[in-house]
């Protein structure tokens, strides 16, 4: 088996073929990603024994007749801010190191009854604090194209695991574009749902409005699929939405002539030129498929980073309240009284872009401030919410770059948080707006570097995204 | 300057959050830089625009809302498992009050 190059269908064909068992399957992909995992420390933790018997599960289905599920023996890694019931979950975090949790995420507990097996959990930035997984207390992610440079943030080892093949598929969780960079700088396909599409049950809080779980895949069918199986209203997350969930798969491979879209006019200034370069050509393969591109306004563009910034670090300040030295395992030694303990848990476990964050935000929530920050925040997030309502009246769908640049090397932005910030500006809208963006792989540079495509749709309308990312990939393969 | 060391001083204080003194000087700098860029907000025009805390698309308003129905959650045990001290089924902390 070539574990690498692994599609679900691939799995699927393997399985039925009886070329290999799923316990034979998770055993060799488990020897494969440990093997691997020098190269790029993608992976925190590896679950072999939750593995071997959830591919037992599945042979023992395979054995009975049964359908193992649309994920059977499919080999998954999941972002360690997402639960997973008696494995440790860090969060990239030295606050959390050894936190096991007493419960499963709701799309954990989707994946595997869907018949996936979770290899392991992957690396990130702190609490997915970070554009570029050099936030980790665990150590970087290298990119597994570019050893030397990041594989993106804060998803960065689940998107590395799928770029080098030691999962076919994996979570991550997107809040300011922590899906859709990584996946640009690794070329694999990377999937930020309508917000409620997925529950957020078991996901740690980051910025609650804006957090979303989603996945990473090799093809985009793939990605696709998994969505299909995390998706749908849980009770478990109110703000989970009742919106049936389609089946992705069955509307793809479909024409996608006559689709409107629109290109914004905002987001094709400062883009490095080689990355402008593959977008440019990678509208040109979209209207030799027949779409119908427009120029349009996102006019509030200008003030997103602001307002996100602004919007996430008061959520999160608020969410990484409870690391207290009170429930989550650790606790500063430096403890003579209650006051001491939170101040030195927090002040020894945090790393500085935490920080920096719960700083940022307690700060634009401090009396004073709220209205001059917080509040003028979400005004300007209702304008740029009305930006994509005005725009989606005109077009089905939106294409933009992901990042204004390719992988940068280890190193090369830390010393700058602004400056890091500024590169999130074509990703953190689609979050802000609640609206599903994907990012699809659109070539790369000369030095070999990946370079990702966003598509944008209007609320629930995933199938439309999947059905032109699909169109797009067969015709650039 | 948008900030201040004394207010950064004070913003640490309400996170609880120690900080040491090479920090303090760090996040004066990176504060201030990052408050400078979010004045451009106040070049937009927001009046009449409703805050949006929440992302809002049609739906029954009521449509996510569970039955109210008492359940069995986490036992106790596992509640405590990963506290870093406890004991009588509580969380233990430093002491609050002088006897």
């Amino acid at each position: 088996m070539e574990i690498p190059t692994l599609t679900i269908d691939a799995v699927k064909e393997g399985l039925r073929a009886r070329r290999f068992s799923a316990t034979e399957l998770a055993s060799e992909a488990l020897k494969f990603a440990r093997a691997e995992n020098p190269k790029t420390n993608a992976y925190l933790t590896f679950c072999d024994e939750r593995a071997l018997s959830a591919a037992a599960a599945v042979d023992a289905k395979l054995a009975r007749g049964e359908d193992p599920g649309p994920l059977g023996g499919v080999p998954v890694a999941v972002k360690d801010v997402i639960l997973t019931r008696g494995v440790r979950t860090t969060c990239g975090s030295k606050l959390l190191a050894d936190y096991v949790p007493p419960y499963d995420a709701t799309a954990v507990i989707r994946l595997e009854q869907a018949g996936g097996i979770i290899l392991g959990k992957t690396n990130c930035d702190e609490f997915a604090m970070g554009s570029s997984n050099e936030n980790s207390a665990f150590g970087p992610v290298r990119n597994p194209v570019a050893p030397h440079r990041v594989p993106g943030g804060s998803s960065g080892g689940s998107a590395a695991a799928v770029a080098q093949g030691t999962a076919v598929v994996s979570l991550g969780s997107d809040t300011g574009g922590s899906i859709r960079q990584p996946a640009s700088f690794c070329g694999v396909a990377g999937v930020t749902p309508t917000y409620g599409r997925v529950s957020r049950y078991g996901l740690t809080a980051f910025a609650s409005s804006l957090d979303h779980i989603g996945p990473f895949a090799r093809t985009v069918k793939d990605s696709a699929t998994l969505l299909r199986v995390i998706a749908g209203r849980d009770e478990m997350d109110s703000t989970s939405a009742a919106a049936p969930v389609p089946d992705y798969e069955a509307l793809l491979d479909r024409n996608v002539r006559g689709v409107k879209i629109g290109l914004p006019r905002e987001y094709f200034k400062g883009l490095a030129s080689e990355t402008g370069d593959l977008i440019a050509s990678g509208i040109e393969t979209l209207k030799r498929l027949g779409c119908e591109i427009r120029d349009i306004s996102l006019p509030s563009t200008d003030y997103a980073i602001a307002c996100y910034y602004i919007i996430c670090t008061a959520e999160a300040s608020s969410n990484l309240a409870r690391y207290d030295g009170v429930r989550y395992t650790f606790r500063s030694p430096n403890s003579p009284s209650l006051g001491a303990m939170y101040r030195n848990t927090r002040g020894e476990g945090f790393g500085t872009e935490c920080k920096r964050r719960i700083m940022l935000g307690t700060y634009v929530l401090s009396a004073g401030y709220y209205d001059a920050y917080y509040l003028k925040a979400q005004k300007v997030r209702g304008l740029i919410a009305r930006d994509f309502t005005n725009a989606f009246a005109e077009v089905d769908a939106i294409v933009a770059p992901v990042s204004p640049f390719p992988a940068f090397k280890l190193g090369e932005k830390v010393d700058d948080p602004l400056e890091m910030y500024l590169s999130d500006i074509y990703t953190i809208t689609g979050d802000l707006a609640g609206i599903p963006c994907m990012s699809v792989p659109c070539g790369k540079t000369a030095g070999g570097l990946p370079v990702g495509m966003q598509i944008l749709a209007n609320h629930f309308d995933e199938a439309r995204m999947f059905r032109l990312a699909d169109a797009f990939e067969k015709e650039t393969n | 300057m948008k900030i201040t060391e004394k207010e950064v001083r004070y913003v640490a204080e309400l996170a609880n959050l120690n900080l040491s003194e090479d920090e303090v000087g760090k996040f004066l700098h990176d504060l201030d830089d990052i408050l400078v860029h979010m004045d451009r907000l106040n070049e937009i025009d927001t009046s009449g625009v409703e805050p949006m805390a929440q992302v809002l698309y049609d739906a029954e308003e009521t449509a996510t809302l569970r039955e109210d129905i008492p359940r069995v959650t986490l036992s106790n045990k596992d509640a405590l498992a990963n506290a870093p001290l406890f004991g009588g089924g509580y969380f233990k902390v430093p002491e609050v009050v002088k006897r």
